[in-house]
């Protein structure tokens, strides 16, 4: 097994190994440190930053919406880690040389073309649709497919099935199962 | 900064580095999974949970750390995670790898970041009428596979990891 991929980056074994090592270490740190055992996750973040953003302009209309209270607006510990993530990918790329500006990528150029307009509206259509659903299914890909994963929750295994089942559903029919 | 924050803060450095190097922060790479181009995501995510599973089980068996399950609502994490799958194959981030491709250049995230902000104040406007359809359908509560199979979690893990390390060395094989 190779340790380097051809692109220059870790073997995705040997980094998602030092995932789980984090994880564990991040479960035993926040138990200790914080008072209660906390799980790697991103999305609630996303309710809090709306929330937070709502504030500035109707403080009023967010303290009476029974989600944004049951969430609790504030920049906690998952805030702090999701803005975390952008440091240390910033620190990695600019490190190996790997930082590249993109605005269109290539499996989308090549079906949808290389208008940044239309990758605009598709990564904000479905960053809408996706948010919904990670809200509604109460995790995304971090706090189910990774966590729950890791404590065998019955839920995180049934949205971890559905995330892949229905994306390669829909990645078939949106790039087509044209092989280059 | 209090505690919380900056511990918050050093493990999320600590996971961008780790989703960098393990390339898995791109576009290419997410959509190439769903297209069983290049499993680099899923050799990522899997290695990432077999590890992580053996640490919390065991912790938790000690004593030292607590699991939290997420609710088993079956309405809810069906319909949010079909809803999920679709917007993640367009946008071609999770949430955490949008704000990580962000981090390497990848600019056109920023889009996907607007969107699942809106996305997240969208589903605090509908809450209500969600909270007394799919939400109330039915809910098992917060529970784990070894309760619902009545059998050794450890027997269930180790289930798990044979099952992926056999998908593993097929990748590998059809070099994907």
């Amino acid at each position: 097994m190779k340790w380097k991929t051809d692109d220059n980056g870790w073997s995705p074994y040997l980094a998602g190994a030092l995932l789980g090592l984090l994880a564990i270490a991040s479960a035993y740190a926040t138990t200790q440190w914080l008072g209660k055992t906390s799980y790697l996750g991103a999305s609630t973040t996303f309710v809090r930053a709306a929330g937070i953003i709502e504030q500035t302009v109707g403080p009023d209309h967010v303290a009476a919406n029974e989600y944004f209270v049951k969430t609790k607006v504030k920049v906690d510990w998952q805030f702090m880690l999701v803005l975390g993530i952008f440091a240390g990918a910033l620190i990695s790329s600019l490190a190996d040389k790997s930082f590249k500006l993109e605005s269109v990528p290539p499996i989308w150029e090549e079906r949808f073309g290389s208008c940044v307009g239309t990758r605009a509206m598709g990564a904000f259509g479905g960053g809408v649709v996706a948010m919904v659903g990670a809200r509604m299914a109460d995790g995304c890909p971090s706090g189910h497919g990774l966590s729950g994963m890791m404590q065998l929750s019955a839920s995180s295994l049934v949205a971890f099935v559905m995330f892949f089942g229905v994306g390669i559903l829909a990645a078939r029919m949106i790039y087509g199962g044209r092989n280059s | 900064m209090s505690t919380d924050q900056l511990l918050g803060l050093v493990t999320g450095v600590l996971f961008g580095f780790l989703l960098q190097k393990g390339r898995v922060l791109r576009f290419e790479k997410q959509v190439g999974a769903m297209l069983f181009k290049d499993m680099t995501i899923v050799k990522f995510m899997l290695s990432a949970i077999f590890v992580g599973m053996v640490g919390i089980l065991l912790l938790s068996d000690m004593g030292i750390i607590t699991l939290s399950h997420k609710p088993m609502n079956v309405g809810a994490v069906v319909l949010g995670g079909a809803l999920f799958g679709m917007g993640w194959a367009v946008m071609g981030f999770c949430p955490g790898t949008s704000i990580g491709a962000l981090g390497e250049g990848r600019w056109h995230a920023a889009f996907a970041v607007v969107g699942m902000i809106a996305g997240a104040a969208l589903y605090a406007e509908l809450y209500p009428f969600f909270s007394e359809t799919v939400l109330a359908w039915k809910d098992f509560g917060k529970i784990g596979l070894p309760e619902v199979l009545g059998i050794s979690h450890w027997l269930i893990a180790s289930l798990f990891v044979g099952g992926g390390v056999a998908l593993f060395f097929w990748f590998e094989k059809k070099g994907i």
